[in-house]
């Protein structure tokens, strides 16, 4: 848990550096390509380039700290607001997708446990292997194919705020959320099906069916309870591959959120945004799974810190 | 209750019967369907990668202003760069510049193979290194492994995109930044591993006949770590095709003229409306890639690497 505070200063260093260890005058870079001499020489003076690197370091990590992410090269704000304009959509699509793909997958992995070795087991191995190599953003477009374009039953593409009324937010959050789903839902099935199955193989569980538990209790209440520390940890440690999809999502669906927006800055070559995304989306599942171990109280009353 | 515990007993019963005690693990893994199937599946997309100007394709670069958005299975006519034409048959159709979507598909698959072995090898060489030192040389080891942990905090994509977009894209830029954050994963298994055979008897065996360390590093303990890490190397390859093509697709990844799979569906994202399949083609060869790799890196997981295989 503690240990969240050097990774997180970690991380600070070596966003730090991705500029400072690329060839080149990293001015000129942030600049851009149309910067004039006296452009870059202002940066390099607000930036203290002619410094010390650890000096440049503790400038940088000062403004950092105080909630300062620098302002954009290319839209000329202060990044923090960028996010601040921006988040409510991937916010929005997190969510939902979260709770689709928990609602989804651990009944499944259950199942698959409870009938190990079946054709519905086999069929969720099966899926989950498919859900792993699926490119997202192939499964964005057959279904806005499918859905949208035939059968004409969600609209293609964009985003509403949650402000404009709740269904048109569902409506639109339907198509990206399934999509985004897909690749969450097979890992957390599998880790599911996995506890699950372990779970299954202690005692207690005999002992429940031997005093005659209806069968959907014991495997609530005693093996899924049982198996779901691994459940918490994986949806956490999934949270890295949902920030890597909703990149892609945002961009197939027209979602102005922040993974348009970090696609938006790198072709801009907007450096202070993609460092402050970087930052910002590593803070985000950093403290994910910081949340996650604190609730392992919760799951796991042995656990004590 | 009687139900599954049989299950389980038969699924034991099984697998006791799959281990015949003279197989080598080559044998083992030769016998193994997922292995089989993943691996013809990977057999065949090599030989098409091979055999790329054999297979009725044209130069996939060249675009001819006069057979653009054509539908699959059209004839069209092409200007060579020689300044001939000449008739073509257009299986999967023409993109919005005029080029042969067929041929780009078929040249794409060498992108693909390509930048996932390579990505592979460059983050097992890396990654080995590093898990070694750090297993090995006590003093090391805090501040790599936190550097590590650092990178492990930071998503994939993210890095990928930001370090490409700091280097400007080419083959040897775009390997190297989807190579890095999957280093951390290999160097925390080799160090692992480490930890647990040096305390082996041969081990020890070795460092009392004063065997110099890089000796036993390279001869005692690489040698054990080997089964994990090809069965991990193929779970990177099949990540590395996946998010190169993504990188393509956002259009931050190779420049737009070399035919990947994912330049092709991000050029197929104009026309979608009446062209979906300038999107689907791509993707169905990029799946069946993964899917391939994925199921080749279960079963060689089964075979090789038991313990890993109960883990998850």
């Amino acid at each position: 848990m503690l240990a969240t505070i050097p990774v997180l200063v970690i991380v600070a260093v070596l966003v730090f550096l991705l500029l400072r260890i690329t060839p080149g005058d990293p001015a000129a870079i942030l600049a851009g390509d149309a910067a004039s001499t006296e452009q870059i020489e202002g940066i390099r003076k607000t930036l203290g380039l002619d410094q010390p690197l650890p000096v440049q370091f503790g400038i940088w990590a000062l403004q950092m700290v105080q909630g300062d992410l620098g302002e954009s090269y290319y839209y000329k704000v202060r990044v923090t607001e960028l996010i601040a304009q921006r988040i409510e959509a991937t916010f929005s699509l997190a969510l939902v997708t979260i709770v689709v793909a928990v609602l989804i997958s651990v009944p499944l992995g259950v199942i698959a446990a409870w009938r190990f070795g079946g054709w519905f087991d086999r069929f969720l191995m099966g899926f989950s292997v498919f859900g792993f190599s699926v490119p997202v953003f192939i499964v964005g477009y057959l279904l806005v194919w499918l859905v949208s374009l035939k059968l004409g039953w969600l609209p293609v593409q964009g985003y509403k705020r949650i402000d404009a009324g709740l269904w048109p937010w569902i409506q639109h959050l339907v198509l990206p959320a399934i999509t985004l789903s897909v690749i969450y839902i097979a890992l957390i099935a599998r880790v599911t099906r996995a506890s699950v199955l372990e779970a299954l193989g202690e005692d207690y569980i005999r002992t429940a069916r031997a005093k005659g538990l209806p069968e959907s209790r014991v495997l609530i209440k005693h093996a899924l309870a049982n198996a779901a520390v691994p459940i918490v940890t994986v949806i956490g440690i999934g949270i890295a591959l949902l920030i890597g999809g909703v990149v892609v999502t945002e961009s197939v669906y027209a979602i102005p959120g922040l993974g348009r927006l970090t696609v938006d800055a790198v072709l801009a070559r907007d450096f202070p945004t993609i460092q402050g995304l970087i930052l910002f989306f590593s803070l985000i599942y950093v403290g994910v799974n910081l949340l996650v171990d604190l609730s392992y109280v919760v799951f796991d009353p042995r656990i004590r810190y | 209750m009687a139900a599954v515990d049989a299950d389980k007993y038969a699924a034991l019963s099984v697998e006791s019967a799959d281990v015949r005690p003279q197989e080598t693990a080559w044998q083992r893994v030769r016998r193994n369907l997922s292995v089989r199937i993943g691996g013809a599946v990977l057999v065949l997309l090599l030989a098409i990668a091979a055999l790329a100007p054999w297979l009725g394709t044209v130069d996939p670069t060249m675009f001819d202003a006069g057979s653009r958005d054509l539908a699959p299975g059209v004839r069209g006519e092409m200007l060579t760069l020689e300044g001939e034409v000449i008739q073509h048959k257009f299986h999967f159709g023409s993109d919005s510049l005029g080029r042969d979507i067929y041929s780009r598909v078929i040249y794409g698959t060498r992108v693909s193979l390509f930048v996932g072995v390579v990505a592979a090898l460059v983050s097992l060489l890396i990654g080995v290194f590093c898990g070694l030192t750090a297993g090995y040389l006590r003093w090391v080891d805090g501040i790599l492994m936190r550097v590590m942990d650092g990178i492990m905090a930071i998503p994939a994509i993210l890095i990928a995109i930001a370090l490409v977009a700091m280097w400007r894209a080419s083959l040897v830029t775009v390997i190297i930044a989807i190579a890095i954050p999957e280093i951390p994963r290999v160097a925390r298994l080799v160090r692992s591993l480490v930890l647990t055979i040096r305390e082996e008897p041969y081990v020890e065996a070795a460092i009392s006949l004063g065997t110099p360390t890089w000796k036993i590093m390279l001869g005692h303990i690489l040698p054990n770590t080997i089964a994990p890490l090809v069965v991990m190397g193929t779970f990177i390859a099949a990540s590395a095709i996946l998010i190169e093509a993504i990188l393509s697709f956002l259009g931050v990844g190779l420049p737009p003229d070399i035919p990947t799979w994912g330049n092709i569906m991000a050029e197929g994202r104009i026309a979608f409306v009446q062209f979906p399949h300038n999107i689907f083609i791509p993707g169905i060869f990029l799946t069946i890639t993964v899917l391939a790799v994925n199921i080749l890196g279960d079963g060689l997981r089964d075979t090789l690497d038991p313990k890993m295989a109960k883990r998850i």
